[in-house]
């Protein structure tokens, strides 16, 4: 073989064996899987323990409530999100709730709507009213954002506000809280709902039959548009991961999660 | 005489269409990258390149996706490469257009037309769930690697088809055996153009995303093995852009997205242009 | 010596089996996964379904073959007359020098990520179309602009290779005959050149259908049937990529199977394509 390639084979054979040391199963750490709505909490909390703990690895990974549970079912994570809580055959897993969050209805800023009677938000994204002159706004049509379906987000919002019936299929369709309010903060004619924890200055929240969402009313029990976030567990945590949980529910880390607008698991709130 | 000025005004019209037309493509595909561009080459501080995401991607820098980037397109060269320079070796050297090779190409042609999104599916149902590999880099990777494999291939048999036959009639003259001949006479010259190919195939996984996120996940922490899963650029500027955490840092993140690619392509046209298009 | 050369050349063609072999393995994986589940709730309630509601096992993907055949011929209606005025201007109008700027350009543009477009397209084009057209703006106009584009370098690369592939006789005949350039052009060359100018349809035809991430920033992704290009819609590869992340089950096996039917398409549209490049260089 020609010299140059000779010296290709060699370079080759090395990368293959650099390839092979970083094939090491044993990924130090432990994964976390599940809603998208826990996700961003779950990462900001992992990062602050990293922080504290140099040496461990905490891998925040989203794909919904369900794929969560099914993840720390087939070992695949350590540690399972959900944002809704847990029905049928999944109940015999351990769940721990970490904090609470609600679900806000959100409109534009400029929308001068801002109050809404429970029964209005249901007819509103069934498609039954359709025109923001009968809610007192201008006359536009009504754009609605919702959440993708096995979404644990459109769960809990098809649970708390919609019971039997459904969205309207004419709904636009996105597949996280932040799009959901990209689309809301550019849209004057549009609703939607997303965690309570990421409203920010962009979009509204409005009030919900005179009650507004705050921490303050969730704990109160008033504004009941509420879900918890677990931890799910295969089996009684340990190891990192009880580490990791023990970390979670403690109170500066409850505290962080307080920042962002969640309700602590530690504050007296009537259970949903 | 009349019939005559019709058709000069016809071409005419036809002319200054045409004219506005490609302006118009040419202008548009322009503004695109500008608009990313002058939003976010502001953005491209040092610190930018050598800070790992923080709060969310609020704040910090891209540093650990630039390296599940440079992890997840290592492993699909590594993967690719062999198997797409081996087949194109097959197709020129060891056989000549009987039904496999016709199989194999119809195979290549289809490969190469496969969604991404079907790639993910794949990836994802073969390499992360099947194969019990999980999210990792080494699930993006080998899904990536058989989404490149066509562009290798093509690449790598127009190298090996451009270096003329007497080198090869030299070689068997000589005594030598195939073997000999391929690795002595006709590789050693049609490396730039496989390494061409091999840059196409970089400038791709750079890019893709549907795949990736199906199959590598979207973790932020620095890996720490090729079980790991990571997030690359492009997916760490859809998710930004989507859920407008930070415009800034998408737009930082998407030029550099940008001017990533456009430097890996500019190297592959010129290596193609000087050695495999000039040649034979 | 023989028979090291003959392990060699086998090993050659076990390697090159690879391509072929993953294409099988795709398709194997995809159908083994989306089959089942158009069996069971039947392939004409799959296929003709107008209602998509998976919390409900309704898994009818109408709505969504709807929506990419729109996508799609937007994206062409836009995409094959600038393609066509580009790959004419290239082989034929455009001064040299401008040429060989032009040219690689155009393949660089290819290679920019869909992602890329698609934000453009969400922070551009969308409020535009919200603003002077009406609804929400993220709708099939706004995809089907955005995908024009995309696949403009496809159309106008094959379709300027064809043209410039062909004999110059054509050209000198036509003019020879006393024909303007323009006349040439358009009754000489482009009707020779064709079926690499279709064959360059189809691949973009191809590549519209299957892009994804692009699309699921612009379209807006609802389930409903749409009636007009300002509604929003769903794709083949959006319904895919937009619930992947969360389906199990029954949910998931729908998704296989909307990518099951988006993978005949693909191929039957690609297999076109090939068979007409292949008769013109043949």
């Amino acid at each position: 073989m020609s010299s140059n390639l000779k010296t290709l084979f060699w370079l080759f054979v090395l990368l293959l064996i650099f390839f092979a040391m970083g094939c090491q199963r044993s990924k130090a750490g432990i994964t976390v899987a599940g809603s998208t709505s826990v996700e961003p909490f779950a990462e900001l909390l992992a990062e602050e323990y990293m922080h504290r703990h140099p040496n461990s690895h905490i891998y925040v990974q989203g794909g919904g409530s369900s794929a969560g549970i099914e993840a720390i079912r087939s070992g695949a994570a350590h540690i399972g999100m959900s944002s809704r809580s847990l029905i049928g055959k999944e109940k015999t897993l351990h769940t721990i709730t970490i904090a609470k969050d609600a679900i806000a209805i959100i409109v534009h800023p400029k929308n001068p709507v801002h109050d809404l009677p429970f029964v209005k938000v249901r007819e509103v994204f069934s498609g039954q009213i359709r025109n923001w002159n009968e809610l007192g706004g201008p006359d536009q049509p009504i754009v609605l954002v919702t959440r993708e379906e096995g979404s644990g987000t459109r769960e809990a919002f098809q649970k708390l506000v919609m019971g039997e019936e459904d969205i309207a299929l004419e709904a636009l369709v996105q597949d996280s809280n932040g799009a959901i309010r990209q689309v809301v903060a550019g849209d004057p004619s549009a609703i939607g709902y997303i965690s309570l924890g990421l409203v920010n200055e962009k979009v509204k929240a409005l009030q919900i039959s005179g009650t507004t969402p705050s921490i303050k009313n969730i704990e109160s029990g008033q504004y009941h548009l509420v879900r918890p976030f677990l931890f799910v567990f295969l089996l009684e945590p340990a190891g990192e991961a009880k580490t990791f949980l023990d970390f979670v529910m403690s109170p500066e880390a409850q505290k962080l999660l307080a920042q962002e607008g969640l309700v602590t698991a530690l504050s007296k709130s009537t259970e949903k | 005489m009349r019939i005559d000025r019709t058709r000069y005004l016809t071409q005419g019209i036809a002319k200054i269409l045409i004219w506005s037309a490609t302006l118009f493509t040419i202008g548009v595909m322009i503004l695109i990258l500008f608009q990313i561009l002058s939003d976010g080459l502001p953005v491209l501080r040092l610190h930018f390149f050598t800070e790992s995401p923080r709060s969310m991607g609020r704040e910090g820098g891209i540093f650990s996706t630039i390296i599940g980037t440079v992890a997840l397109t290592f492993v699909a060269i590594l993967f690719a490469t062999p198997l797409g320079v081996g087949t194109a070796i097959f197709l020129r050297e060891y056989t000549r257009e009987t039904k496999v090779s016709r199989l194999i190409r119809f195979g290549t042609d289809c490969l190469a037309g496969v969604p991404s999104i079907i790639f993910g599916l794949f990836g994802f149902v073969f390499f992360v769930i099947y194969l019990n590999m999980g999210w990792s880099i080494l699930s993006g990777g080998l899904t990536l690697a058989v989404m490149i494999l066509p562009t290798i291939i093509c690449t790598s048999e127009e190298a090996i088809k451009a270096i003329p036959y007497s080198y090869r009639e030299v070689s068997y003259s000589l005594g030598g055996t195939k073997w000999q001949t391929v690795t002595r006479a006709v590789l050693p010259h049609s490396l730039p153009g496989i390494f061409t190919g091999v840059i196409l195939g970089v400038g791709r996984s750079i890019g893709e995303t549907a795949a990736v996120i199906l199959t590598a996940g979207s973790s932020l922490v620095m890996p720490t093995s090729f079980f790991s899963p990571i997030r690359t650029m492009a997916v760490h500027f859809y998710i930004l852009a989507r859920e407008g955490i930070s415009m800034e840092m998408a737009y930082g993140t998407g030029a550099a997205l940008i001017l990533l690619v456009l430097f890996v392509n500019i190297i592959a046209n010129w290596l193609l242009n000087r050695y495999i298009r000039k040649k034979g | 010596m023989d028979t090291k050369e003959k392990i060699i050349g086998k090993s050659f063609l076990i390697i090159a089996l690879s391509s072929i072999s993953a294409l099988a393995l795709i398709a194997i994986f995809i159908f083994a996964e989306g089959l089942p589940l158009i069996w069971k709730i039947g392939p004409k309630a799959f296929l003709f379904g107008e209602r998509w509601i998976p919390s409900k096992g309704e898994f009818g993907i109408l709505p969504m073959i709807i929506g990419s055949f729109w996508v799609t011929l937007g994206a062409l209606l836009l995409g094959i007359p600038l393609g066509m005025a580009c790959a004419i201007f290239l082989s034929e109008l455009a001064p040299p020098v401008v040429g060989t700027v032009l040219r690689p350009a155009i393949q660089l543009l290819a290679a920019i990520p869909s992602v890329i477009y698609g934000f453009w397209g969400l922070v551009v084009l969308v409020p535009l179309v919200r603003n002077y057209l009406g609804g929400p703006g993220l709708s099939i106009l706004s995809g089907s602009i955005i995908l024009g584009f995309m696949i403009l370098p496809t159309i106008i690369s094959i379709s300027e290779d064809s043209l410039r592939a062909l004999p110059s006789s054509f050209k000198a005949g036509g003019l020879a005959l006393g024909a303007t350039h323009w006349q040439t052009i358009w009754r000489v060359l482009i009707p020779a050149a064709r079926s690499g100018i279709v064959a360059s349809i189809i691949l973009g035809m191809g590549r519209a259908m299957g892009e994804t991430m692009a699309m699921i920033m612009i379209l807006g992704n609802a389930v409903k049937m749409p009636s007009s290009f300002l509604d929003s819609a769903r794709t083949l590869t959006t319904n895919i990529g937009i619930e992947m992340g969360y389906a199990s089950g029954d949910h998931r096996q729908a998704l296989f199977a909307t990518g099951v039917i988006l993978f005949f398409i693909i191929m039957i549209l690609n297999s076109s394509a090939i068979i007409l490049s292949r008769r013109r260089m043949g």
